[in-house]
This record gives structure tokens, sequence and C-alpha cells, in this order.
């Protein structure tokens, strides 16, 4: 029994799972295909939700979606090996009617928007492996293989949103083989702590959440970030860094977290914490440049297969939803107005993303991933150098404010020099300018 | 040839979080899997029906999220699926259990006649393996329990030959149908579902049957009215007074710390040292 589809959707994450929802939503036919046991069982993330992306499709999410906290605080951490100097914004307009941002465990909203795409009308298979893409003579995809027994399955149009590791848009020839320098390698740990002691050391209420996002010596001159997320009865402690610089340093992702989990700063804050789990998952880091092509005859790429990340900032959900959720809407169009899936029309999914705010943050900072890969001085030099002159001006013990002052200045010039002092501030703000 | 197999959603055991406050089982987003043993049952009843032909229906009573584990027995090529839910089943212990699976089965049965009823050895979260022979002895037919092997099935003489595994052996044993049989973990290896059933489970419907429609007579037999078992406590039990023996292995090459645990071992135990004859030193 040969099965068509209007739509084949690769993956059930948020970029897949939003452009099924919106096609099936349109009433178009629509098949997804994910590999793990159930949506959500192979996806990691920190994981801070954007609500603005999630109430794009469905508005009332917060009614029923399982959320943790939301966030009414974000602390920025640069660590050297004993202090931290951080900066907190802390609002009340955080405490808002519909809160902007949230702690989420993926593994149970995932699930949670599956259902929703599946009430909406798809027809969602999980425990099967898309492993390569059917094309006609002519290069059209016309569906896809997978690894089950009687596995092709043909449709108008295929959407890739099989995540970082896109196998299948590489076999195609449709992303280019990865390159180290472009992907991060994230680590995370769930540590379970009750609800009133994290309410009390984040000094938080209920259902209120602390993000905390560490740059520093923590990375071991490794380009990348440490971070700790409040959940409702856990906190998600978590790493990233290139993996290119993983490969070169040869330090292992695991030693690295639990150096993170002894700094002076973060053992209180885990302090009685019971770990219940472990994932590693790649984050596409490239950026802009690193941006493959993502649609053609009969086929398109959502989410972090095309590199929808904003690394700077964390984003990396929202983006998956929003390019998942305008690649439906191209395809229902397309259909509405009978219109093939040709390379030419699915043009138009390029197009939208251009004046969204996906397109224009990844070529605002299309630069910074060139530059911190070349300059690894600010995540070793500068917070060492910023935490001994916070030191010295702090303490006091006699010696008076002049000669610190000039102290702490000849430390950064004998680290950096003038020029390098002036140049480092030209790359920040070029890079996020 | 028609065979029901009784299966069971349990949580994932592999999975289980104990609450580090309350040391209760935290379900809430814990996966669950259809029970482990019971998969064995519903290979074997599909291996059956390849052979002979015939049907496989799968019958669950569970909660209404049960449904998930019958819709996967329905993509391994199970021909149809019947939940069995009803808040007034609540709280079953294994003997209101089998009464309800049973009067399920029944009914079934009086649609169709059912010639094996198959379920698995036991649950990973009751461990009792009273459920089968409950259901065989309200059903009143032969139970073959622990079976290894389906050795012969003889449609014409309506008899079959199972290997069952017994203390100290391998019995081979021969009834008539119908029966029930439990089956034994590794007794076979659930197949790969091709797409087309994969696509057919997905779609199917599961019919549901209630209080009202699964063919229970009397309903002070289901649920916790119709359960005289207690769970009087629920514990952890105390981890054993003994001390493990740590061996420093930090800033130590392999063959140092393989060594000092040689070491050890032998001082534990001078009848095995011995018979391992001389060793060398520690640290060579
Ligand atoms: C440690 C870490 C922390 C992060 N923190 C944040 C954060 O705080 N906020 C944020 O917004 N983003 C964060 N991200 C990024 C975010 O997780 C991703 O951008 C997002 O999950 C991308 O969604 P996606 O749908 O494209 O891919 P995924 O969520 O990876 O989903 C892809 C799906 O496709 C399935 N699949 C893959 N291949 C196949 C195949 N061949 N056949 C069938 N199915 C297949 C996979 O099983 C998976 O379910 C973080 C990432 C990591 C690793």
């Amino acid at each position: 029994m040969a099965e068509h589809f209007d739509a084949i959707v690769v993956g059930a994450g948020p970029a897949g799972s939003a452009a099924a929802y919106t096609m099936a939503k349109a009433g178009l036919s629509v098949l997804q295909l994910e590999r793990g046991e159930y949506p959500g069982a192979k996806n990691v993330q920190g994981a801070i939700l954007y609500a603005d992306a999630v109430a794009d499709l469905i508005p009332d999410f917060r009614e029923e979606a399982p959320l943790e906290r939301h966030i009414i605080e974000q602390r920025m951490w640069m660590l050297d090996d004993r202090s931290h100097i951080a900066s907190h914004f802390r609002s009340e307009n955080f405490n808002e009617e519909e809160p902007n941002r949230y702690t989420i465990i993926r593994t149970q909203f995932d699930k949670w928007f599956s259902s929703k795409v599946r009430e909406a009308g798809a027809l969602l298979i999980c425990e099967t492996t898309v492993t390569d893409l059917m094309k006609d003579e002519k290069g059209r995809v016309v569906g896809v293989r997978t690894d089950r027994e009687g596995g092709e399955i043909t449709a108008d149009v295929v959407i890739l949103a099989e995540g970082v590791n896109a196998l299948v848009a590489s076999k195609a020839g449709f992303a280019p083989t990865p390159n180290p320098e472009n992907f991060a390698l994230g680590v995370k740990e769930m540590h379970f702590l009750p609800q009133d002691v994290i309410e009390q050391r984040f000094n938080i209420g209920e259902d209120e959440g602390v993000v905390i996002e560490a740059i520093g010596t923590v990375t071991q001159g490794m380009l990348g970030t440490g971070f700790i997320y409040t959940n409702k009865e856990s906190l998600a402690v978590g790493l990233g860094c290139m993996v290119s610089d993983f490969a070169h340093s040869g330090i292992t992702p695991y030693d690295l977290l639990e150096n993170f989990k002894q700094h002076p700063s973060v053992k209180p804050l885990l302090a009685g914490s019971e770990v219940k789990e472990y994932s590693a998952h790649m984050i596409p880091e490239g950026g802009y440049k690193a941006m493959p092509k993502v649609f053609g005859d009969g086929w398109m790429i959502a989410g972090d297969t095309g590199q929808f990340v904003n690394s700077l900032h964390r984003e990396g959900s929202n983006m998956a939803l929003t390019t998942g959720k305008v690649a439906g809407e191209t395809v229902a169009a397309l259909k509405r107005e009978g219109k093939p899936m040709t390379e030419a029309n699915l043009a138009r999914y390029r197009q939208t993303l251009n004046d969204s705010y996906v397109i224009k943050d990844l070529k605002k900072y299309r630069e910074l991933p060139g530059i911190l890969h070349r300059n690894k001085q600010f995540v070793t030099t500068y917070p060492q150098l910023m935490s001994k002159a916070m030191e010295s001006w702090f303490r006091v013990d006699g010696i008076d404010k002049r000669t610190k002052e000039k102290s702490i200045l000849k430390s950064f010039l004998s680290a950096r020099s003038f020029t390098g002092l002036i140049g480092d501030a030209i790359k920040v703000a070029r890079a996020i300018r | 040839m028609h065979s029901v197999v009784c299966i069971k959603q349990v949580p994932d055991s592999a999975q289980i979080r104990v609450h580090p406050v309350t040391n209760t089982i935290m379900r809430q987003g814990v996966p669950t899997i259809i029970n482990p043993y019971d998969l064995y049952a519903v290979e074997e009843a599909l291996r059956v029906k390849d052979k002979v032909g015939g049907k496989v229906t799968v019958i669950s009573m569970g909660p209404p999220m049960a449904e998930q584990a019958l819709r996967k027995a329905l993509s391994f090529g199970a021909d149809r699926a019947i939940l069995v839910t009803d808040r007034a089943f609540a709280g079953s212990d294994t003997l209101a259990t089998s009464y309800v699976l049973a009067s399920a089965i029944a009914k079934v049965a009086a649609e169709e006649p059912v010639d094996i009823v198959f379920c698995g050895k036991q649950t990973i979260d009751g461990d009792t393996a009273q459920v089968g022979p409950g259901i065989a002895r309200r059903l009143d037919i032969q139970q073959l329990t622990y079976v290894a092997k389906l050795e012969r099935l003889d449609l014409d003489k309506r008899e079959i030959a199972v290997q069952r595994r017994a203390e100290g052996g391998v019995q081979v044993l021969s009834t008539k149908l119908p029966c029930m049989i439990t089956m034994l973990e590794g007794s076979n290896e659930i197949r790969f579902a091709t797409m087309d059933d994969m696509f057919r489970a997905a779609r199917a419907n599961v019919e549901v049957w209630g209080a009202d429609t699964s063919g229970v007579e009397d309903k002070t037999q289901c649920g916790l009215k119709g359960s005289p078992t207690v769970v009087k406590k629920v514990f952890a039990p105390k981890p054993r007074e003994e001390k493990a023996e740590m061996i420093e292995s930090r800033d130590k090459a392999p063959a140092e710390i393989a060594a000092s645990t040689i070491e050890v071992l032998a001082a534990a135990d001078p009848a095995l040292a011995a018979e391992f004859g001389p060793r060398p030193p520690a640290g060579a």
C-alpha cells in the first residue's frame, strides 16, 4: 500500500511540530516521522522557552503547556577560578499576566506540543528513522525512505526538521558536512532539590525563576558558556563549548561540567541536590555564514538543521518554532493557490524569513562566531583581569586608591597592550553591532 | 486460530525517580512501556498467527493512557485492540484484575472463540505472576506457565506442546486447546514493525470497554471492593551495614590499581590467593 501525503515532516522537535501543526490546521494531509520513542525523548535544551514564538502558534498555551517557572531575573556571571563578577537584572515587570520567558523540561513540553499537532490532524509515527530522501530523475524530492520494511512514502514536499545532526540533509547534499567550528557541544545535568529550597536559594517566589549565564575560566580557555536554570523542583546545570575546542584541548565535557559544579560560586547553589539526568547534545553556532540553503524542489529545512540559532542570546527553540511555522505556512499557501512545490515557489519561505527577526538577528551577529574563535581572551584573560581588579578595589588594605587604579591599568596593559585593548573593544563592537 | 494477549502498561522502571524529599515514586514524566514480559507474549502470538494464520486480539485493563500500549501492540501486527477501563476498576489487585480480564476475554470469545490466551510471566511493577493463572482458573482452561518455547501446535487434534522452565530442568507439557500460556523472558524477540503496520496502528481505533460493556457481571468483584489484598506499607530496605573497602585510585597507574585490588582480594580470601599462586609484587 503506497502512502502519499501533502507533506512529510522529519522530526518532532519544535521546528517539525510547528510545521506539522501549521499545515494540519490548514487542512493538509501531514505525516510526521520521529525516530525517538516519543516526541522529546531525544531532545536536549537548557531550557528557556520564549513565549512569543509559542503564542504565535497556540495563543493560550500558558493554560495547558507544562511550564516550570517564568523568568524574573537574569544573572550574567564572569568567572575566574575563585570569584565571579555579576550583573543581575530583576524586574517586577516580568511578573506580568503573560510572562515572556519560561523554563521548561523538553521531554514534557515536546510531548504536549505534539499532542496539539495530532489534535490538529497530523499523523505522527514515532520510532521510525528517516534514512534518506527519495528523488525523481530530475533530482526533485518526492518522498522519504525509512528504516522500516515497506518504508518508502511519498509527498508533495518534505520538511527537514531533524535537528542539529542533519544526517538526512547531509546525505541529500542539502547541508554541508559539519565543520566542528560551527557546532558547540552542550552537556547538562538535572539536579533535584525541594521546591522551597530552590526558592530560598534563588530568592524567588512560587513559579518565579532565575537564569544564570556564566563565561570565564570555567571553560578552560575554550569558547563557551555555563548555565544554571531554575525549574520547579530541579536545577538545570550545564556548559557548552565549541566542538573544535574540545577536540583541540582534549578536555572531556564531563570533566568540564564537574569543575563548573565545584566552582565556589556554583557549589552552594547545588548543595544537597540529587543528580538524576545527564545529557549531551550539539548546538549549531556557526550563525548566518554557516547557514545552508534552506529550500529547493520539493524540500525545505527548518530549525537547527538550518543553523537557525542565535548563540549569543541562546535562542534556538524560538527560531525552530518560527522557521517551522513559516515553512508550514508557505506550503499551505501554495496548496491554496494550487501551485507546485518547486524551488521557485518555495523561495517564498526564505523571503518571509528575511523579513523576520530570524534572519535579521542572524545577520546582525554574522561576524560573531569568527571573531570569538580567533579571540579567546574574552573567556580567559578578561575574566581573570576583571576579577583581580575587583578584588583589589574592594580590599581595604592601606594601599591608596590611585595606586590601585594604576596597578589595575598596568595589569590590563601588560596582558593585552594598549592597542590590544582598543582592538578588543572594536572587535566586540563589530561582533554585536 | 484466535489468540488473545493480555498486556499491561507499566512505568519504565529504568527511568523511575524517587522523590528526594518524600521518598515516594514520582510517576509524572516517567515514560511508560509495555510490560517487558508481555512483549514475549505478543511476539509468540504473532508467530503462531504467522505459522497457522488466524487473528491476534490484545486486551489491556488500565487507565485511558494504556491506549498507547495497545496501539504499539497493533503496530507489531495485532489485529484488534481492546482497552478495558473504568473508574470502577481502579485499585484492583490480582484477584480483581484477573476477574475483569477473564470477563472481557469471555466476551471476546462469545463473538469469536479463543484458542490461546497469552500473558507475560509477570509484571515488572507487581511481580506477582498471579494474573495469568487467575484468568485461566476463571475461564476454566488449562494453564501452562513459564513457557520458554512452543514445541508443537496441532490444530486438527486441538493440542499444544510446550517447553516449560521448571526448577532444575525443562518440562515438556502438552494439553488441549483452549489454554492459557505465560511466556518467559528471552523466549523470543519482539519484531520490528513494518511501515504498513505503523500506519495501521497510528490510524486504528482502540476499542474502549467500560464496566458496563466489558462483560463484567459482578461489580463487587472489581476495583478496590473486589480486592482483598491490602498494601500495608511501602518502604525502601535499609542499606546493609557492611562497609565497602575503598581502594585509592587517584593519580595511580592502572597496573598499580590492579595490583592493589588483587592484594586486597587476596587478603580477604587466602584460599583463592593460594590457588592463583605467586603474584608479582604490587607496583611491578
Ligand atoms: C544544552 C543546550 C541548551 C540549550 N538551551 C536553549 C535555551 O535555553 N533556549 C533555546 O531557545 N534554545 C536552547 N537550545 C537550542 C534548542 O534546543 C534547539 O535550537 C532546538 O531544540 C531546535 O529544535 P529543532 O526542532 O530544530 O531540533 P530538535 O529539537 O533537535 O528536534 C529534532 C527532532 O528530529 C528527530 N530526528 C532527527 N533525525 C531524524 C530522522 N532521520 N528521522 C526521524 N526523526 C529524526 C529527533 O529525534 C528530534 O526529535 C539549547 C540546546 C542545547 C543542546
